[in-house]
């Protein structure tokens, strides 16, 4: 099959925001077909390219809820450069697994894991300008930004990632059958 | 035994359907109903005590923890938020160092929000340890700060301050035609039962509780369904906000009402009734009382009523406990045999399932008075005022942005921009017609006329001039059918508190695009699934309000991205006080992280 | 055998029209119990064949006749006209379901009922991929005082299952609603408000009923593995009319 001209790339930036990497992982487990994705796909700022910073991209993929300052000014760059956005995963969609602190106080978290936990001596609550503070809860991506398409999972499947991927890629709206719809 | 609890009992004889009635009587004595009374109640009554929780818990005029001595509502209608409720709120407030849902340190003073408590015509209100009252001002709000320090009982309070104004401002037919007691009920007898109900059918009288069924085919389907017991129930919980005709007529014509109830009952083959009033007017309490104790006397009411052998019928007063809900009949009924009130599926529908099960017709007030009168003079009578398909008249209460706020009486068919002039209303913006479940008209729909096939209405008709905020109106009536919704079934309890929560990011100018979307889907999804009219209806402000009033909206949206649906900045409060850092970096500006 | 005459001819059932399928039922069913019977689902929640109608979830929710109505306290009768399918209904379903996720705090990756969820599998069935609403994320208790079982409000949906179950078969009514509106909640039969202190047994009805998470066996965690679990191996569509017969005319029903 002959092609006239080679479609422009999509560009791809990913990042994992209060997440585990696990989504990540199940990108990676697309396996060998990740051969034939990097034929329609370049990947910008990621885990997996160590940039930092994204250009300006189709597609952003964002693992991970927000649970403090810094998830939230990655997140706010990432909806400016990208022009589609997904959230990937359960935490980028509820909060997830760290959500479930959200009926704690954060002040009694940051006291007990820091001053009064078991095995902590002579300990103190960091205050270095350079880490970011918690937010009160932890927030799914949709209560900030505008959130394009949502890939649910703990993690997504590979093959719901790779139907995803090759959708858009495709210019469709991405189609989950049964079975690649997977909350755990 | 609690102090006080067996005498409650003994008073409701241990009736498992006066359980409202129990627990009411245990606010009354103790403030509260306490995990241990809840025990005790469900062991004298035989019912489970996760059931007895469940009713208490239901109420919001039970408490299940202690409150303050004092413990005062302040009414939430948007009328009250016109007249200035909320800065009288915050006033007392203050002067005891309170926030709103608080008990005071000692004990003394709760205060809290509650649903209108029909005084629109002569708010800001409060109910103090239940009892209204109106008018506030901040020389009122003083006064009662003064007597609350002081520690009197509110049974002792002045009598001026709990007095209750009536603004009758236009009467028409069904005010000015006084029925002498017991001429209704002869011309009944007279005529017989099956004859009264023809004469009820061909009056064409419809509900005036604001679905319109007609009172004619409903008490004629209860007369004709089988059952040894058949009931009369006067829905007296008037709880739409902006309504308060009903208190005016319990006050004025008590004695029409339980005339037309008797009516009902010889017409019904019923020998009980019951008046179910709303928490929010024990005052009538009284008044309704002793006019039940002259008709018994006069034998109006009890055995063989006008000498008739084997016609009996007589009337129970049972108090509401804070409900809206409750004004749905369903919901009423399950209330009125001491349970949450939860409106049932339907059918079976109370005509033949009602109050325990057997036939019941429920009415509201202002039906039942004018099947008093439609019995004494009769259908044709009745037919001359009104239009073809909205017979006799309907009695309005006015209130917000007018002169003359107070009742007017009209014959079906009379335009809005009539009864606006006649209140002295000015500049105005916007009517909402039958309270929040109903019609929000903008002015170009003022000449439209209120009547069953034009706007119809259950009595509710609130006026806001050009000063007011649409947005603002619209929010208060998402936040009052959140606090109302009895969450039996998830479209009205989620949605409800979906759309007070988009529709408090509009107001604190966090809003979005989608927000108005979804505030528009949300309400389709609640009006065409929900269970009841509660949740059939809580949209419809929504939806008026996005259609008719759209630039209001479009006017509280920052810009057209998504914004965060909270605080960023204000999320980070806790940390910076964990960590004592308030760098830059400590910091997340709410308009540009 | 004997011959058929006319006499003795089995009397036709009478049915109605639900999409593209007639559907028989006896006089006295509702129209989700003709329908489950006849092989077709209609996504429910709240409607258990043990007990009577409910109609709380709204989840079965068809267009009957022209009209939203829920299909599982509407009586069959013959000639309706319903719905099920249509882009509108399922479009309304979808709707509800994700204000149950938002309501609730459902973290699916952390509760031993996934996989076996009714929610999570009605959410499959509809093609959920997010509870789109802004989560409430409402502060919700655990109960762990029982010796046999956890309650874990966070994930209830309100259906009254195991209160209908404990009332009308354990005869115990262990279990009832408090509060009203958003902050309706269940309640256990104890003034201490603690499960422990209640006559509840693992092997009552109501322990067998909920269909989310919220009821727990204790000591029988991860015993089936995630991935191997009832909605992991066939889809809620499937698995709800089993044993059902073939729907009528349909050569066997399709998801």
């Amino acid at each position: 099959m002959t092609t006239v001209a080679p479609k422009r790339k999509l560009r791809v930036a990913t990042t994992s925001l209060a997440g585990c990497f696990g989504c990540h992982m199940s990108l990676l487990d697309i396996d060998e077909r990740l051969v034939d994705l990097l034929d329609h796909i370049e990947l910008d700022s990621s885990p997996l390219t160590d940039i930092k910073s994204p250009g300006m991209c189709d597609l952003g993929i964002i693992e991970g809820g927000l649970c403090n300052a810094e998830n939230v000014h990655v997140l706010r760059h990432m909806r400016e450069r990208c022009r589609v956005l997904v959230a990937l995963g359960a935490c980028a969609i509820t909060g997830g697994l760290p959500a479930q602190r959200n009926h704690l106080d954060i002040r009694d978290c940051l006291q007990t894991v820091y001053m009064t936990g078991v095995g902590v001596h002579r300990g103190f609550i960091p205050n270095d300008p350079e880490l970011p503070l918690p937010l009160d809860k932890v927030h799914p991506l949709h209560d900030v930004v505008k959130v394009d398409y949502f890939l649910p999972g703990c993690p997504p499947p590979a093959e719901a990632i790779w139907q995803l991927l090759t959708d858009l890629v495709a210019g469709r709206t991405p189609q989950l059958g049964h079975g690649l719809i997977h909350y755990d | 035994m609690k102090r006080g609890l067996s005498e409650v009992l003994a008073g409701n004889a241990y009736d498992p359907t006066r359980l409202v009635q129990i627990l009411r009587g245990m606010m009354e004595l103790e403030g509260y109903i306490s995990p241990s009374v809840i025990t005790e109640i469900a062991a004298a009554l035989d019912l489970p005590r996760s059931a007895v929780e469940g009713v208490a818990g239901f109420y919001s005029f039970f408490e299940t923890e202690p409150r303050g001595r004092y413990r005062v509502h302040f009414s939430d209608n948007i009328t009250d938020e016109l007249q200035g409720s909320v800065e009288l709120r915050q006033r007392l407030l203050d002067a005891f160092h309170l926030e709103l849902g608080e008990v005071s340190r000692d004990g003394r003073l709760s205060v809290k929000l509650t649903s209108c408590t029909g005084m629109c015509d002569q708010g800001p209100a409060m109910l103090v340890n239940g009892r209204p009252i109106a008018r506030l001002t901040p020389a009122r709000i003083g006064a009662i700060c003064s007597l609350i320090r002081g520690g009197s009982p509110v049974d002792q309070w002045p009598e001026n301050l709990f007095t209750v104004d009536t603004h009758l401002e236009r009467a028409d037919r069904l005010l000015s035609t006084p029925i002498p007691p017991g001429a209704a009920i002869d011309a009944a007898l007279a005529r017989g039962a099956a004859e009264t109900l023809a004469v009820v059918r061909r009056s064409e009288l419809r509900g005036r509780g604001g679905a319109g069924f007609g009172t004619g085919q409903k008490w004629t389907a209860c007369a004709a369904a089988p059952g040894p017991d058949r009931y009369v129930v006067c829905n007296a919980d008037e709880g739409e906000p902006g309504t308060f005709k009903d208190r005016v007529l319990l006050m004025h014509h008590a004695d029409a009402l339980i005339e037309g109830m008797t009516v009902a009952g010889l017409a019904i083959g019923a020998r009980k009734g019951f008046i179910y009033l709303r928490a929010e007017y024990p005052f009538l309490k009284p008044t309704l009382e002793a006019t039940l104790a002259a008709r018994r006397a006069a034998g109006l009411l009890g055995k063989d009523i006008r000498g008739q052998r084997g016609f009996d019928f007589d009337v129970d007063l049972h108090m509401g406990a804070g409900a809206y809900v409750c004004g749905e009949e369903t919901a009423l009924l399950e209330s009125l045999e001491g349970r949450r009130g939860i409106p049932r599926n339907r059918p079976p529908y109370p005509v033949t399932h009602g109050y325990l099960g057997r036939p019941t017709v429920v009415n509201n007030v202002e039906t039942l008075i004018a099947t008093a009168q439609i019995a004494l003079f009769g259908d044709e009578w009745f037919r001359t005022l009104g239009t073809p398909r909205s017979a006799g008249t309907r009695v309005l209460s006015v209130s917000g942005d007018v002169a003359r706020p107070g009742i007017y009486e009209y014959p079906f068919g009379v335009t809005v921009s009539q009864v606006l002039a006649d209140a002295g209303a000015e500049r105005t913006q916007a009517v909402q017609v039958s309270g929040p479940s109903g019609t929000l008209l903008a002015r170009k729909e003022f000449g439209r006329r209120i009547a069953f096939e034009d706007v119809p209405s259950a009595g509710a008709f609130m006026v806001f001039d050009e000063s007011r905020d649409m947005v603002r109106v619209v929010d208060n009536f998402a936040r009052f059918f959140a606090h109302e919704s009895c969450g039996f079934c998830t479209p009205c309890r989620v949605g409800t508190t979906l759309v007070k929560q988009m529709m408090g990011h509009l107001v604190a100018g966090q809003g979005s695009r989608r927000h108005l979307k979804d505030l528009a889907r949300v309400s389709k999804v609640m009006k065409q699934t929900s269970q009841c009219g509660l949740g059939g209806t809580a949209g419809n402000p929504i939806l008026d309000g996005l259609e008719k009033f759209e630039p209001a909206f479009y006017g509280r949206l920052p810009s057209l991205e998504v914004r965060p649906v909270f605080d960023l900045d204000a999320s980070l409060a806790p940390a910076r006080e964990a960590t004592g850092r308030d760098d830059a970096g400590a910091h997340l500006d709410p308009e540009r992280g | 055998m004997m011959p058929p005459t006319p006499t003795a001819a089995p009397v036709p059932r009478p049915t109605f029209q639900l999409d593209d399928h007639q559907v028989p039922f006896t006089p006295g069913q509702t129209v989700i119990q003709a329908a489950l019977a006849a092989g077709i689902y209609i996504p429910h929640l709240c409607h258990h064949p043990d007990f009577a109608p409910h109609g709380s979830c709204k989840v079965c929710t068809c267009r009957i006749n022209g009209r939203m109505a829920t299909s599982c306290t509407f009586p069959a009768a013959e000639g309706l006209q319903v719905e099920s399918e249509a882009p509108e209904v399922q479009a309304l379903r979808r709707d509800l379901v994700q204000f149950l996720f938002t309501e609730g705090n459902h973290f699916c990756p952390s509760c031993e009922q996934s996989g076996d969820c009714k929610l999570q599998a009605v959410a499959y069935d509809l093609g959920l991929l997010t509870g789109h609403y802004n989560p409430l994320f409402p502060d919700r208790p655990v109960d762990a005082s029982h010796s046999d079982v956890l309650l874990d409000t966070n994930r209830c949906i309100l259906c009254e299952l195991c209160v209908r179950a404990s009332a009308t078969m354990d005869g115990k009514s262990i279990f009832a609603l408090s509060g009203r509106g958003i902050t309706k909640h269940l309640v256990v039969n104890a003034e201490s408000g603690r499960l422990g202190d209640t006559i509840l047994a693992v092997t009552d009805k109501a322990m067998s009923v909920c269909p989310v998470g919220a009821l727990i066996r204790k000591r029988q965690g991860f015993r089936v593995p995630i991935g191997q679990r009832t909605y992991d191996a066939a889809p809620i569509r499937e698995i709800a009319v089993q044993g059902a017969a073939t729907a009528p005319g349909t050569g066997g029903q399709t998801p």
